[in-house]
This record gives structure tokens, C-alpha cells and sequence, in this order.
């Protein structure tokens, strides 16, 4: 089926063929008479022998030789040697057969199933491998089976970790091995084992090691991805971490209850509006978590019992573990003023994905005041168009002592009990890779250098100044992801991605430039400001959107005119009330997951992207629904017809937007959206008063 | 840049499936049915499903089941997880799945997992992540996902996971792109995708791209059309087929067609197979490349059969 060139067929090799044919049919049906009929004879086992030497992939025949070998072993002539002798028999059958096809799924289990007997001698099986690896050092066949054999003889992980050091100085062009001796120093480290205590003293060999290959030839891949390895180790803290917080720490939270105020002596930064009676308290660790309860987490506040909390995960599907977790916590009607203290993980119970337990307690607080109702502008609120137009906008330019509670500048958000200290080693280490790296960018060209240079600077700067939040080689990283575009052109949408994450985290990354992109809407209808603060991070073309962790303050957010195709993330974005991704490259309905989990999203404007273009769905399965069986039990699975709405037709529309309370939608522009798919939204969004801008009755 | 061969192709398939008598056909007597799912899959994605006899095909197939529930790859042969699957398969795409005795099909999987959540083949025992995909593909598309742990199973694939991102056969095993489609549509099915590490892996597998623009299995490998469909349907999966470049990977799939005589070949210039055309059309499919129905990067299937079961009458 592989590697057969192409050639007419030529009457001579068709008659050829064909004769080969009759003859291995009659091999066949001979075969078959003898193994329907259980007949185990020495003839009819010699016939399954040839049967299988021309053609190793006739699995019947190996099920055959099975129940022939138990039929042997279970006679009651059967003694040690005629056991060997016929197991014998069997590896060599199996040798033989590989020698025709050494990939052949059914030879090789078969080999396993003779040695799994434990009459068979297995040194002999290492040198059999031996001689494979020779002729083909990548076959996965033989890797599998040297791991079956190495835990069949007890080899210590040690002796099979030199395996892979010979097998790698022979050629260092063989991921097989660097893949094995990825495990294999994994599990070693795991364990604590002896001479493996620490990564510490482990890894900076491994790099010597990792550079031998990549520096003799980086072009060929074999070490990119050990090398990436490598880095994650040195780089991350195994133990979960919170990273960041809504509210932030030592802020002070006005929660009003009305659409407009007068006054502005609260800062727009921290003001909510809430008409559901209750905030969410966001928390953001730095990798996936499951255990974040109400035993793990403690909200200490005058206003509510910690015990009543429901923490809930942000992610799609069933899933229990997530990086973001949030809760609502009520507040009372009247005026009102407390303080609350979040304490995280001082009782065990946090794990990550990793199964690592997070061990770094932290504790924050903020302050909340509640502002009863003064008027009552409900009546225009609802009529209200927000329409995200230029001449709307206006720069926020007061004075800022305040400090924007997203992250603090100059000191830690979070106050952790017990502060992971930089170890030195690491960034000793990220440093020396970073010099190998110029070194080899000087020499030559290569795209491997360019990467990883890139990936380690940004994992340099996070690391050394994750207190201070600097970035300081930020800008040499997107010169290497706009040279990487260039130099690696098949490759330019994943460097583009990189490169739109940089700079999200450079604009994020001081209060001066996350200002330049912060303005108040001023609306139509009424004079006075009452919206919170946009952020707009419109028209800088973005391909993807991040630094999640960095604006969990934001309820108003303008992501027009770039190239957004995903808005992974966007559910960590608690706050979120309107959102414009108008003029962006969205190809589908199910790319809006994220926004399910937006309870308080009411506008949201998606005009102009490509929903309905494209006869591929690539957020298909990554949004809840009865194809990934993430759908909750409310869902009646024999239901084909709900609200009107043929599932058949419109599942999508009906799954991302029946939990969404919106009250304004923009959907022009898209393929999609024709007037009989707006009649459909009308009946899924029972709550939307304006669609395309025109009222609806 | 070359156009898709569709009449040629279409004859073809079905030239194969009438042509018994070639030794490399009956040296693939064994897979038949796995012949017969990938022949007319890529028959309906070609909008030329009708010019087989259903029939003719149905009555066929369940000619190949045995009294354990589990299909044989042709007449004769022993009953396999392998074959089961494409049975299956094939009947939805005739919207046939009545004839089946579903609970049947059903004990003869779920009989096949193992303790820690695997899946074995057959009656033998070989362990392989291909048998957790099939299993689970198979049962989701008779609609009795939960007559299997499926905790157990996503336990056992994500056991498979590796550190460069990937998944290979059994823990420890290589990650090789056949696997990770295997194992990341088995997570696509059970809602499981956040085992994933979409980032690492998108970049490990779009790195699949060679210079020609073909897409290898595996790093430092040749390029080969059947990964057109293995790295493209799990990148589809997981939201990162941008990262690859596609003009770069139509021109190789089309450059893979005998135009003369009708079907793909894993390289261009080599003999042709079944096999090859399936994931040659397949691929262009996941493209979206124009005039050929969308398939389903999970089921395998196309996404008017997969609708249909799940959300059809």
C-alpha cells in the first residue's frame, strides 16, 4: 500500500498476479476449512504457516496458531520441552513473518502473547530487537515491544535510559529515542530516584545533550520538541499557582443598582452595575485546577456564608477542572459597606490536571459598597443602542492616582503566604540557553533558533520579573515572530498567534499603555457618562486574543477590526456586558462558546465576520453539544424539534445562544444571517430587544 | 494547479470493488469491510453514493457478523474491533442502522474493555488507543455511549498522552499522527478535549508540513496523503488547522491523483489504492475544497450523516 511506484500493468504481470491469486485463495479456503472445523493437526498448523508467510496481515490465521497452541498445551501428553518446542515453533513463524513485514500488527502480538506464556527464553528477544533497530531505528513496532520485554526482565528505567543515550549517539536523528528517553527521565524525576533527585542538577546535562542535536543540524526536528520539553521543566512550577483576581487586591468595589449615576466620584474601573442581586469573584491560577470548593476557598464577608458559595469552573463540557473559577456572592439591597477576605488553599484539596497540589495559600481582599437606587432609568436603558461608533468614544483622560485594579504595578496582586522563591537555578539557566541561542542565531539562519530564542526571552522576562511586570525584551520577541512570519512562510498563522499574545501582554503590561486603550461611551439617549470604561483593542490586528488574567475588570469590550477566528479564553472575562468582535474572521456559531458562560453579556455585536461561509466547523467539538456528549440531562435526547426550531438545521444557534440573555445583537454581514435564521434567534433569545439595530415587538 | 479527477475516481472505486481476482486484492481479502468504508464514504463525499446496490452491500455485510455481535472483515474471517466499526459506518451512511441488533453490537464492545479502560481488539487481548476510538465512535453512533465506563476509557487515553503533546498506542508509546487522531476523536466524542494541550500539540502536528507541502506522520518521516486526514482532522478538531499552510496541501493531495486511471496514491507517482483515495478526498473535504460535502473530522463520516443521527428523526 506504501512507496509502490505507479506503473501500467502489463498483461504478463496480470497473468502473474492472477495465478499468485488462485493460489492464495486455495491457501485461503483450505485455511479456512481446517480453523472452522478446529482441526489442530501438524499438517493443517504447517498449512496457517505458509498461508501467513505470504500474507503476515491474514489476522485469522494468527487467532488460528493461538488455538492451536492451547489446544497443544492442554493435552495431556504436553510436558516442559513439547511446550517450549511448540512456542519455539510459534517465534518462528512470527520471525519469519517479520522479516516479510517488520510492521505487522498481528506478528508482533503474536510474539507477545508466546512470550506472556513465560516459557520462552527473553534474552533472546533484546538481540531479535537489536536487529530491527538496525534496520529501521524508527519503527514504534519495535519501540512498544523493547518496552513489553524491558518489564517482562525488570530492567531498571536507568539501564534503558542508557539505551536511548547509545541509541541517540549512533544517530541523533532519532526521535524514537529522545522520545523514550522523554519518558523514561520523567518517570525517573518523578520518583525521586536515586542519582535523579533534582531537576536542578538533571536538566542542565540534558541540555548539553539536546544541543548536540539540535546545533549539528536544526533543520531536522528530532530535538525541537525534547528541547521545548526541557524548557517547560525549567520554567514551570509543577504546584499551581493563583495568579490573579476580580476583584483585584485592596480594591474598592461600588455596586450600584441603577443604569445612571450622577457624580463621579467612584472610579469607572471598579464600579458594577448588577441588576441580579450579586457579583462573581473571579480567581485565575496559572494552569488548570479541579478541588475549588467552598471547603478550599473561604470568602470571609459580613454579607454572606462561605459555606453557601457554589464555585463553578470555566470550561466547556463536563469538565470538573478549569484555570478560571468563579462565584457569585449576593449582596444585600440597602446601602451598604464591608470588606471581604478571600483566603485560597489554606486546606488541601486544589490539584492540578498534573495531579500536583497546590501549595502556595495567598489570601486577598477589597472592599464592596453598595449604592441603593436613585432613579429609575430602566425604561431608557432598554431602549439604549450601543453602537460603537468612533465619534462614541472618548479617551479616558483623568488623572489616574487611583491604580487600575487589574494588577498592581509595582507589588503583588496577590498576597501569598508562602511565596515560590525564583529559584536561581532557573533563570541560570534560561539565561545560558539564551546566549547558546544568539550564538547559533549568529552563525546561521534557522528558524529553530529564531523560536526558541523567542520562547525563551518571553519565558525569561515572566520569570525575573514577575513582580515588577516588566517586559523587557518584548519587542525583540515580535521582531522574531515578524522575521519568523517571513522566513517560515507555510508556518505564518501560528507565529502570527504568538505574536498577537506578545503584544496583548506588552499592552497589558504597564499602566501607561493599557490607558491608551481605555475610553468612555457616552450614549445617545441620555447626556451624563453611565457607562464602565471600554476597552478598546480594536483595529490592531489580532489574530488571537489573550492576557485573560490581566483584564478581569473589563465589562466593555471593542475587539472590531482585527483577524479573530477563536475567542478561547474570553469566558475568564466574568464582567463582560458588551462586546463587539464586528469585522473579525468568525466562521462559525459554535466559535462562540466562550460566551455562554458570560451570564452578564446583554450586547454583543458579530457583524461581519464569515459565520455560514465555510462547510468546515473547526470549534465543533470544542463547544457543549450531543456530538461530544457534554450536554446536560435537561437535553431529551429523542427531541428534533424544540421552540420551533429544527435541531437539523439550527443546533448551533440554539446550544451557544439559549443561555445568553442578550438584549442587543449584531449579526449582519454574516452568510448566516438571513431573515429566516433571524426569525429562529427571535425565538431562542426570548429576551433580545434589538436585533441589526431595528426594535423588535 | 490540477483539478480533482472526480468521474475518474468514481469509476475507479467502483472497479475495485468488483475486481476480486488481482493478488493484491486478494491479499486484502481480510479488510474488505474496511475496503467497503473507505470506497463508499469516499463515493458519497463524491455525491455518488447511488451508483452502488445498498442492497446488495448491506446484505453483504451482515453476512459478516458473528454470534458474538462483532463483525469479521469479510466472510469467513473472525470477528475484530476493527471491522465492527466500519460495519457500522457503513450502515449509517445508508441510513441503515435499523437492521441492526443494536444491543448486540453493543455487548460485543463493551466485552472488550478492559480493567484500566482500555479496549483490546478481539478475544486475544492486543491493547491499542485505535480500540478505545473505535469503541467509542461506534457506540456514540448507535446512541448508547454510556453502556461503557467512559471515565475509565478517557482515563486510559490520556494515560497515552506524551510530553511533546501527542499520543501514541499504548502509555509510552510514540506519538504518531494516527494515533493522536484516535485518541483526540475519542476525546472530541466524550466531551474530554481539555485533556488536551491544543497549543503544544497544534504545533507538534503542524509541523507534520514538509517542504513539498505534504503532511508527514511523524518528525523526519516522508510526507504521505493518508495524513492529510490524520494531522488535518485532529487540528480541525482542536481549532489549530490555521497553523498549516492549505494551497501548499491541495497542491500535494492533487498531485497524488493518477488523472488517467482514477485514484490517489500516498506519494505522487506511486501505484494507487483505496485506501490513499479515501483520505486523499477526505482531506480536501476538511479543506473545504469546493463541490465535495463536508465530513466530520471526528466521525469520520459525512456531517449530513452525523446530523442526521444525532439530531434527524
Amino acid at each position: 500500500m506504501h512507496g509502490r511506484p505507479r506503473k501500467a500493468p502489463k498483461p504478463e504481470d496480470e497473468a502473474a498476479s492472477a495465478a499468485k491469486a488462485k493460489k492464495l485463495r486455495s491457501l485461503q479456503s483450505q485455511f479456512f476449512s481446517f480453523h472452522h472445523n478446529k482441526i489442530y493437526t501438524k499438517e493443517a498448523v504447517e498449512l496457517s504457516a505458509k498461508l501467513l508467510e505470504i500474507n503476515p496481515e491474514s489476522y485469522t490465521a494468527w487467532n488460528y496458531r493461538k488455538l492451536a497452541v492451547e489446544h497443544h498445551l492442554s493435552q495431556p501428553e504436553s510436558n516442559p520441552d513439547s511446550v517450549k518446542s511448540i512456542l519455539d515453533d510459534e517465534l518462528r513463524v512470527v520471525e519469519s513473518a517479520l522479516r516479510q513485514n517488520f510492521k505487522s500488527y498481528g506478528a508482533w502480538h503474536h510474539r507477545k502473547w508466546i512470550l506472556s506464556k513465560g516459557h520462552s527464553l527473553i534474552d533472546h528477544e533484546l538481540r531479535l530487537l537489536d536487529k530491527f533497530q538496525k534496520a529501521d531505528s524508527r519503527n514504534f513496532h519495535a519501540w512498544n515491544y523493547r518496552r513489553f520485554v524491558a518489564e517482562l526482565m525488570n530492567r531498571s528505567e536507568q539501564d534503558e535510559l542508557k539505551y536511548t543515550e547509545h541509541m541517540i549517539y549512533t544517530n541523533f536523528s532519532n526521535y524514537s529515542a529522545w522520545h523514550n528517553r522523554s519518558v523514561l527521565l520523567s518517570n525517573l524525576l518523578e520518583e525521586k530516584a536515586e542519582g535523579f533527585l533534582s531537576k536542578e542538577k538533571v536538566l542542565p546535562e540534558e541540555y548539553e545533550f539536546i544541543h548536540q542535536a539540535i546545533f549539528t543540524d536544526p533543520d531536522d526536528q528530532s530535538g525541537w520538541f525534547y528541547h521545548l520539553w526541557l524548557l517547560d521543566q525549567t520554567v514551570k512550577d509543577d504546584s499551581p499557582l493563583l495568579v490573579s483576581s476580580w476583584p483585584a487586591h485592596g480594591s474598592d468595589l461600588f455596586l450600584l443598582e441603577d443604569r445612571c449615576h450622577n457624580g463621579s466620584a467612584f472610579s469607572p474601573f471598579t464600579t458594577l452595575h448588577s441588576d441580579s442581586g450579586s457579583f462573581p469573584v473571579v480567581l485565575y491560577f496559572n494552569q488548570s485546577v479541579e478541588g475549588v470548593s467552598s471547603s478550599t476557598v473561604t470568602v470571609e464577608s459580613g454579607f454572606n456564608k462561605n459555606e453557601d458559595l457554589v464555585w463553578k469552573p470555566l470550561s466547556a463540557s463536563n469538565s470538573q477542572t478549569a484555570q478560571v473559577w468563579v462565584a457569585h456572592l449576593k449582596f444585600p439591597t440597602s446601602e451598604f459597606h464591608s470588606s471581604v477576605e478571600v483566603s485560597v488553599g489554606h486546606s488541601k484539596g486544589i490539584i492540578s490536571s498534573k495531579g500536583s497540589q497546590h501549595s502556595y495559600p495567598s489570601t486577598f481582599s477589597f472592599k464592596v459598597c453598595v449604592q441603593p437606587v436613585e432613579r429609575d432609568f430602566s425604561e431608557a436603558s432598554v431602549a439604549e443602542n450601543i453602537s460603537w461608533r468612533e465619534e462614541d468614544f472618548k479617551v479616558y483622560g483623568r488623572q489616574t492616582q487611583e491604580s487600575i485594579p487589574i494588577v498592581s504595578f509595582d507589588e503583588l496582586s496577590i498576597k501569598n503566604d508562602h511565596e515560590p522563591t525564583a529559584s536561581s537555578w532557573r533563570a541560570e539557566a534560561i539565561a545560558k540557553e539564551i546566549e547558546c541561542f544568539r550564538e547559533l542565531l549568529s552563525l546561521m539562519d534557522c528558524k529553530i533558533g529564531k523560536l526558541t530564542l523567542a520562547r525563551l526571552l518571553m519565558a525569561y522576562d515572566v520569570m525575573a520579573f514577575s513582580c515588577a511586570n516588566k517586559l523587557v525584551h518584548s519587542e525583540e520577541v515580535l521582531e522574531l515572530y515578524n522575521d519568523l512570519m517571513k522566513l517560515d512562510t507555510s508556518h505564518y498563522q501560528y507565529y502570527k498567534d504568538e505574536h498577537s499574545l506578545v503584544f496583548l501582554q506588552q499592552v497589558t503590561s504597564s499602566r501607561e499603555s493599557l490607558l491608551k486603550h481605555c475610553f468612555q461611551y457616552k450614549d445617545s439617549v441620555s447626556s451624563s457618562i453611565c457607562n464602565p470604561i471600554c476597552l478598546r483593542l480594536n483595529n490592531l490586528s489580532l489574530s488571537q486574543m489573550g492576557a485573560f488574567e490581566k483584564l478581569l475588570w473589563v465589562q466593555m469590550l471593542d475587539l472590531s477590526q482585527n483577524e479573530l477566528r477563536s475567542i478561547e479564553g474570553l469566558e475568564a472575562m466574568q464582567l463582560l456586558s458588551c462586546l463587539s468582535l464586528r469585522n473579525n474572521k468568525l466562521r462559525s456559531l459554535t466559535a462562540l462558546e466562550p460566551l455562554r458562560k458570560l451570564k452578564s453579556l446583554r450586547v454583543l455585536d458579530i457583524s461581519y465576520n464569515e459565520i455560514g461561509e465555510h462547510s468546515i466547523d473547526t470549534t465543533r467539538y470544542l463547544c457543549s453539544s450531543p456530538l461530544s456528549h457534554s450536554v446536560g440531562s435537561e437535553w431529551n435526547k429523542d427531541e428534533t424539534v424544540i421552540s420551533g426550531v429544527a435541531l437539523i438545521n439550527y443546533w448551533e444557534a440554539f446550544f451557544i445562544f439559549k443561555e445568553l440573555s442578550l438584549k442587543q445583537l449584531d449579526i449582519v454581514g454574516n452568510a448566516i444571517a438571513d431573515e429566516k435564521f433571524k426569525s429562529i434567534l427571535v425565538k431562542v433569545l426570548p429576551k433580545l430587544k434589538r436585533l441589526d439595530g431595528e426594535l423588535l415587538d | 494547479m490540477g483539478e480533482l479527477a472526480v468521474e475518474k475516481h468514481v469509476e475507479y472505486i467502483l472497479a475495485v470493488e468488483k475486481r476480486k481476482d488481482s493478488f493484491e486484492s486478494v491479499v486484502m481479502d481480510h479488510l474488505r469491510l474496511n475496503g467497503a468504508y473507505w470506497g463508499l464514504t469516499t463515493l458519497d463525499l463524491l455525491g455518488k453514493l447511488d451508483s452502488v446496490n445498498a442492497d446488495e452491500v448491506i446484505s453483504w455485510i451482515m453476512k459478516c457478523q458473528h454470534e458474538s455481535g462483532g463483525f469479521a472483515g469479510n466472510i469467513g474471517h473472525d470477528p475484530h474491533i476493527l471491522y465492527t466499526l466500519s460495519a457500522v459506518q457503513v450502515l449509517a451512511l445508508f441510513n441503515k442502522l435499523d437492521v441492526l441488533n443494536i444491543d448486540k453490537v453493543a455487548t460485543y464492545i463493551t466485552g472488550l474493555q478492559n480493567e484500566d479502560g482500555s479496549f483490546s481488539g478481539d478475544m486475544w487481548g492486543e491493547v491499542d488507543t485505535r480500540f478505545s476510538y473505535i469503541a467509542i465512535c461506534c457506540l456514540s453512533i448507535l446512541r448508547c455511549l454510556d453502556k461503557i465506563n467512559v471515565e475509565k476509557a478517557v482515563n486510559y487515553i490520556v494515560s497515552c498522552k506524551n510530553l511533546d503533546g501527542g499520543f501514541g498506542c499504548t502509555p509510552g508509546g510514540e506519538s504518531h499522527a494516527g494515533q493522536i487522531f484516535c485518541c483526540v476523536g475519542a476525546l472530541a466524542i466524550t466531551g474530554s478535549l481539555h485533556h488536551v494541550d491544543k497549543d503544544l500539540l497544534g504545533w507538534w502536528l503542524c509541523e507534520r508540513q514538509v517542504k513539498s507541502g505534504g503532511l508527514n506522520g511523524r518528525p523526519e518521516k516522508l510526507p504521505d496523503v493518508c495524513y492529510s486526514w490524520w494531522v488535518l482532522s485532529s487540528l480541525i478538531m482542536i481549532d489549530r488547522v490555521h497553523w498549516i499552510d492549505k494551497e501548499k496541501l491541495f497542491r500535494f493531495i492533487l498531485d497524488c491523483q493518477d488523472v488517467e486511471n482514477g485514484g490517489i496514491s500516498d506519494r505522487p507517482d506511486d501505484a494507487v489504492d483505496i485506501f490513499h483515495t479515501y483520505f486523499g478526498v477526505a482531506g480536501l473535504s476538511l479543506l473545504e475544497y469546493p463541490g465535495l460535502k463536508a465530513i466530520d473530522p471526528a466521525y469520520a463520516l459525512p456531517v449530513d450523516v452525523v446530523n442526521r443521527i444525532f439530531f434527524g428523526r
